[in-house]
């Protein structure tokens, strides 16, 4: 930054080198001292920290320390001032090179590209998750509509809560919301229930994502068995001739939740076909490109969850009409279909 | 071995650690891969930061129950927890500095292998894995201690498995967890260092002369590690490295130990700068002059 001071090189005698480690770092130190001082603003306070002086003068401190680094590199041996200016330089270059938007510039873009283009991204995944699920459903609907015993394999007895072949129409009837609930307290703690949902099924579908990178294999397995219990219950309910209100029991959130399980057994899945498929990229090129795709969907996962937390717990509890309950499913279905697949023109870069 | 072999072999060891980074300018960063070590003590921190803030968020909503007389502090609990769980890493990695209040202790932080910035979603997806890394095998082991469900046998396979999962950092020589590989990131030192004084700048420079022989015996290394004892300046250190030095060269005790070894400091670092500008660059004292 600063030209070197000529009238000291000129009277360079054989005592004094043109050269010398103690004259660079006079000449540039102040430089350096700039720099850290607004680096440590722009940490504290962001970019509004700084004024547009300040801001205009930040990329050439920035470079003037990164030559001094060279420099220093090359000529000095002073320990202490080559670990600040790689530090330094360091820090500088994740702040400039870091952050080019605001977070609410972010979140907008997150929300009206980024989501719904990671989603589209993994339709072939999203298909097959899916059909994974339905041949779950289908497989222990056959089994159980065929023989009612394999209802206490698919589902637990400590989780049915009564919800089995042995139990009476109007029990199960009282369990969709009908006729008098078996519980009267359920309903002052509806929004304890919805909580304790949202965070259970963000659980499951973290787990989901999380172990897609084993393959896959164990995203479609856990997905093929939440269909199972699915089909159990379908099949249990319509034997007793309450299919059609079991749906709009389900439905009502069931449309978000189950496709926001899809959703993430497909972030997984993707992140699996990756490793085993890395096609022209290297294995692990293939990997994380994979994961930040699959990142972004999971994001939009959770915040699905807390939708079909909210419905469920509230929602379900609330509305009791199956009519209403199908219409707010399929409301919400064609929702998430339109927010997702609807071709949009493309975000600028 | 050899004390010039263990220099090598260190030499080496830390070199191993270091990684290609070049900036747009056309600089090398050379980054340093944080070790394993400083890993785990910046889990374990986070950890019980975690572990303190639901203690105290605990107290608070149980204390704001008993005053609203209302179970909305019990889903506010549930979600608090949840968040806070999920989203610490997340939350911290995503600010300026890329780490969490544990990792700027130990000064490392998080970057993108590619050089590029480190995105949200990277951030999102090498958080989301830690569910998998850290809590899946607390469940087997939960899982292996019920035993009524599964065998003990089942139990230990499936926390072997977790386990190897969760130590994958030991199996790559980049340090990379899981979440790591999948989000394409690395955790590396970000150390601050204070830009310190300059001691080799001043005008007492040439208070005792040492011809070149004196001066040739030394390479980089000593001088830097001298560099460090100077700026410690702890006095007995110094009297035994003067000392060290003063037999090596065959000078008499004659100066105070901090003006010989700064004088001997100064005149040493402008002949080995001196080098560097002819392009020599003597590492240590086994090196060839």
């Amino acid at each position: 930054m600063t030209p070197p001071d000529t009238s000291a090189a000129g009277r360079t005698s054989a005592a004094t080198p043109a050269f010398s480690t103690e004259r660079f770092r006079a000449e540039r130190e102040a430089d350096w001292i700039a720099f850290d001082a607004l680096l440590t603003r722009l940490e504290k306070k962001g970019a509004r920290g700084l004024s547009s002086d300040e801001l205009l003068q930040l990329p050439s401190l920035y470079r003037a320390t990164l030559s001094s680094l060279s420099i220093a590199r090359a000529t000095s041996l002073d320990k202490a001032l080559l670990d600040h200016l790689e530090a330094l330089s360091m820090r500088g270059y994740f702040l400039i090179y870091g952050v080019r938007q605001s977070r609410l510039g972010r979140l907008g873009r997150f929300l009206l590209h980024d989501w719904p283009a990671a989603v589209r991204a993994l339709w072939k995944e999203t298909l097959v998750v899916a059909a994974v699920l339905l041949l779950g459903v289908l497989t222990s609907w056959a089994l159980v509509a065929s023989q009612p015993d394999w209802y206490f394999h698919f589902i637990p007895e400590g989780i049915s809560g009564g919800r089995d072949p042995r139990a009476s129409v109007e029990y199960l009837q009282s369990t969709l919301g009908h006729g008098k609930a078996p519980a009267g307290e359920e309903e002052g703690a509806l929004h304890v229930f919805a909580t304790y949902l949202f965070t259970h099924n963000s659980r499951v579908s973290i787990m989901a994502f999380a172990l897609g990178f084993a393959f896959g294999v164990p995203t479609l397995i856990l997905e093929y068995y939440q269909g199972l219990s699915l089909g159990a219950m379908l099949a249990l309910f319509t034997s007793k001739g309450l299919g059609v209100d079991f749906g709009g029991w389900l439905f009502i959130h069931g449309t978000t939740e189950l496709f926001a399980a899809v959703l993430a057994g497909a972030a997984g899945l993707r992140i699996g076909t990756a490793v085993v498929f890395p096609g022209a990229m290297g294995r692990l090129e293939a990997a994380a490109a994979a994961g930040r795709t699959a990142g972004k969907v999971m994001v939009g996962v959770i915040v699905m969850l807390l939708a079909a937390g909210l419905l469920e717990g509230f929602g379900r509890q609330l509305i009791t009409d199956t009519l209403v309950r199908y219409g707010i499913g399929t409301l919400m279905l064609l929702f998430w279909l339109g927010y997702y697949y609807l071709p949009r023109k493309a975000a600028a870069a | 071995m050899t004390p010039a072999e263990t220099l090598v072999r260190q030499r080496r060891a830390q070199a191993k650690k270091v990684r290609q980074f070049v900036t747009p300018e056309g600089v090398d960063l050379e980054l340093k891969i944080a070790s394993s070590g400083l890993r785990l003590g910046a889990l374990i921190v986070d950890m019980m930061l975690i572990v303190g803030a639901l203690i105290v968020f605990t107290l608070l909503v149980i204390w704001l129950g008993i005053a609203s007389r209302s179970d909305i502090m019990v889903s506010i609990w549930m979600l608090g927890g949840f968040l806070l769980r999920n989203f610490w890493f997340i939350g911290f990695e995503l600010g300026q500095r890329a780490a969490t209040p544990g990792k700027r202790l130990m000064g490392i932080r998080v970057v993108a292998r590619d050089g590029g910035r480190l995105t949200a979603d990277a951030v999102v997806a090498r958080n989301l894995i830690r569910e998998l890394e850290l809590f899946l095998p607390l469940t087997m082991i939960s899982v292996g201690a019920a035993e009524d469900m599964v065998g003990a046998w089942t139990a230990l396979f499936g926390l072997a498995w977790a386990l190897t999962l969760s130590l994958f950092l030991f199996f790559n020589r980049d340090r990379m967890r899981m979440g790591d590989l999948i989000a394409g990131t690395w955790v590396v030192m970000a150390t601050r260092a204070r830009l310190d004084r300059d001691i080799a700048a001043g005008e007492a420079a040439q208070a005792i002369l040492f011809d070149d022989a004196e001066l040739a015996v030394y390479g980089i290394y000593e001088l830097q590690e001298l560099e460090r004892v100077l700026r410690t300046s702890d006095a007995r250190t110094m009297r035994e490295v003067a000392d060290t030095i003063r037999a090596k060269i065959g000078r008499p005790v004659a100066e105070e130990d901090d003006v010989f070894l700064i004088s001997y400091y100064r005149q040493l670092k402008a002949r080995l700068e001196r080098g560097l500008l002819f392009g020599k660059r003597r590492e240590d004292k086994y090196a060839s002059d």
